[in-house]
């Protein structure tokens, strides 16, 4: 059950260009892989959606990138702040997968170790800028690990045609072509975001031709029947600006974020 | 008394939400449904948001038919905000809700700064709903009207019972990389604390142009923010953006609002209402 709390951070550590900001969990429920928490950024008039990277024990943690004013506020957090933490919101991933393959691009990573957890450490495709970037990937067991030029969809081929259901996360064109590889792919996608709870229409995005609110609708979408009961479907929409102002290469789900930002991966602001 | 302003708060998703509230605002509806303007559709900026949602709603026969019902059963007064793009959609609007018994109020959005216009006047708006519907009517207007305090005077002849104060006003937010606007409708409307003392002005100035009861609006995201509105003349006030921040809102501001009044030994809302415009200093205990 969504709920909003004030907790404090217990860590905040340095993964590559990334950070783990590990907060206490209070009395917040972790929610399924794929969902999102909206966190407070210091400073800023909004929260910033961010998918569950980790759930130890007494602690949420969330992995994100500094890409706009709300980010890096959350990046420079230090053990002992304190952030509203409202969650969890929206729809996860359907778990009951025969056999799943993660997949993962970039700050897309971020929900994959806590799927990763809940699906007892399944085979993990990750795809990364740089060597430095990919750093992240120590975070998900059973992973392969890809740097550009390579790309993850170079390898998904043989996991598909080895029955192997994707479930991904990561910049909108990887998630394209995740699509036209696994046309059955459970996938998280990022709109800009506000309120995450339905409240401020900013996340409407075109699902099966009509206009829904990622937040209520996503943010993982599949194709046939939607996740836990919501409307799916595939499609996203195009913005002319789409790849300048929203898409920082690699962000992804969950630390959707920024300005309003998305759920799901970063934005830019 | 704290509402929602329109548009903020979705009550069927949200209704532990809605409940904390006096009173329920609907999203502005409209004759026919509307999708809405394309993404991107807000940006957040370092004082406030713009937002260009474009009036997404699911028409009046949509509202009617599915979601009145359901927010009746709430509990919680409803207010219905209506849009239109001519004074006889407005009229419309009102001889429809005016047999829903669910309704409590009507308020006439003249400002939304994402759509066109209606070509008529606000008055002239005010004048045709006024004419099909018996139920308490509302205008609210924006703060960007060159003689605002005129257009209230205006609005209150053609038969308005009260005013919503203030919509947001038109703004712009620039990608930092690529110097393009980072709303696909490029113009949004700026909402947030920085429209505070835009909003303050115009709840000062209406209400002395009036008397007028006012829903104040803009910016409050503390009690004391909701205390000054309440001076400046607001008989209730509504909360916006701040919802998107913090869903506990309504809650927070109500025993915000309770402990500055009890701080400056004011008995009630009633007690505070247009006291900047009386002589005095109120003395905090």
């Amino acid at each position: 059950m969504r709920r909003s709390e004030r907790l404090r951070v217990l860590a905040n550590e340095p993964l590559g260009p990334y950070a783990l900001v590990r907060v206490e969990r209070g009395s917040l429920d972790p929610g399924i892989p794929g969902q999102f928490f909206m966190l407070e950024a210091p400073g800023r008039p909004l929260p910033r959606p961010m998918s569950l990277c980790q759930a130890p024990p007494g602690e949420l943690a969330f992995l994100l990138e500094a890409v706009g004013p709300g980010t890096r506020a959350l990046a420079a957090t230090e053990p002992g702040d304190e952030l509203n933490v409202y969650g969890p919101l929206g729809n996860g991933y359907r778990l009951e997968v025969e056999r799943p393959l993660l997949v993962g691009g970039g700050i897309g990573v971020a929900p994959l170790p806590y799927l990763s957890q809940r699906l007892g450490a399944p085979p993990a495709l990750l795809g990364f800028r740089s060597d430095w970037h990919a750093e992240a990937a120590a975070l998900v067991p059973n992973a392969e690990v890809v740097v550009e030029p390579i790309l993850v969809t170079e390898q998904l081929t043989d996991f598909v045609r080895d029955a192997h259901k994707v479930m991904a996360c990561g910049p909108e064109p990887m998630l394209e072509a995740v699509r036209a590889i696994a046309p059955d792919a459970q996938l998280a996608w990022e709109a800009p975001m506000a309120c995450g709870y339905g409240a401020c229409y900013g996340c409407s995005v075109e699902i099966d031709g009509v206009l829904q609110r990622l937040c209520i609708a996503g943010p993982v979408l599949e194709q046939n029947g939607g996740t836990h009961g919501s409307p799916v479907g595939p499609l996203l929409y195009t913005t002319r600006r789409r790849a300048d102002s929203w898409a920082p290469a690699g962000q992804s789900p969950a630390t959707p974020v920024d300005a309003t930002s998305r759920p799901s991966r970063g934005s830019r602001e | 008394m704290i509402l929602n302003a329109s548009g903020c708060l979705d009550a069927l998703e949200a209704p532990e939400v809605a409940r904390a509230l006096d009173a329920f605002v609907t999203k502005t509806v409209t004759p026919q449904p509307r999708e809405g303007n394309r993404p991107v559709r807000i940006a957040e900026t370092e004082a406030g948001m713009l937002n260009s949602i474009g009036l997404e709603n699911p028409g009046i026969e949509g509202l009617l038919s599915d979601k009145l019902p359901r927010l009746a059963e709430l509990g919680v007064p409803l207010w219905v905000s209506v849009g239109g793009f001519s004074a006889s959609d407005y009229a419309d609007l009102c001889a429809v809700l005016d047999g829903r018994a669910e309704v409590a109020t009507i308020e006439l959005n003249l400002s939304c700064p994402n759509v066109e216009e209606a070509p008529e006047s606000a008055a002239e708006i005010v004048t045709a709903a006024r004419t099909r519907t018996a139920k308490p009517l509302y205008a609210k207007l924006s703060p960007a009207a060159s003689d605002l305090p005129e257009t209230a005077r205006a609005v209150q002849a053609a038969g308005a019972d009260g005013l919503s104060l203030v919509n947001t006003i038109r703004g712009l937010a620039l990608d930092e990389r690529t110097l393009q606007p980072r709303l696909g409708h490029e113009l949004g409307g700026y909402s947030g604390p920085a429209l505070k003392p835009i909003a303050l002005a115009a709840v000062y100035q209406c209400y002395r142009a009036t008397g007028l009861p006012i829903v104040g609006m803009g910016g409050i995201t503390t009690g004391l923010d909701a205390l000054e509105f309440m001076a400046a003349g607001a008989r209730a006030v509504a909360l916006g953006t701040v919802l998107f921040a913090d869903p506990q809102a309504p809650g927070r501001i109500r025993r915000e609002l309770a402990e500055e009044l009890a701080a400056r030994d004011l008995a009630d809302a009633e007690e505070v209402c247009g006291l900047s415009h009386r002589a005095g200093p109120v003395r905090v205990a």
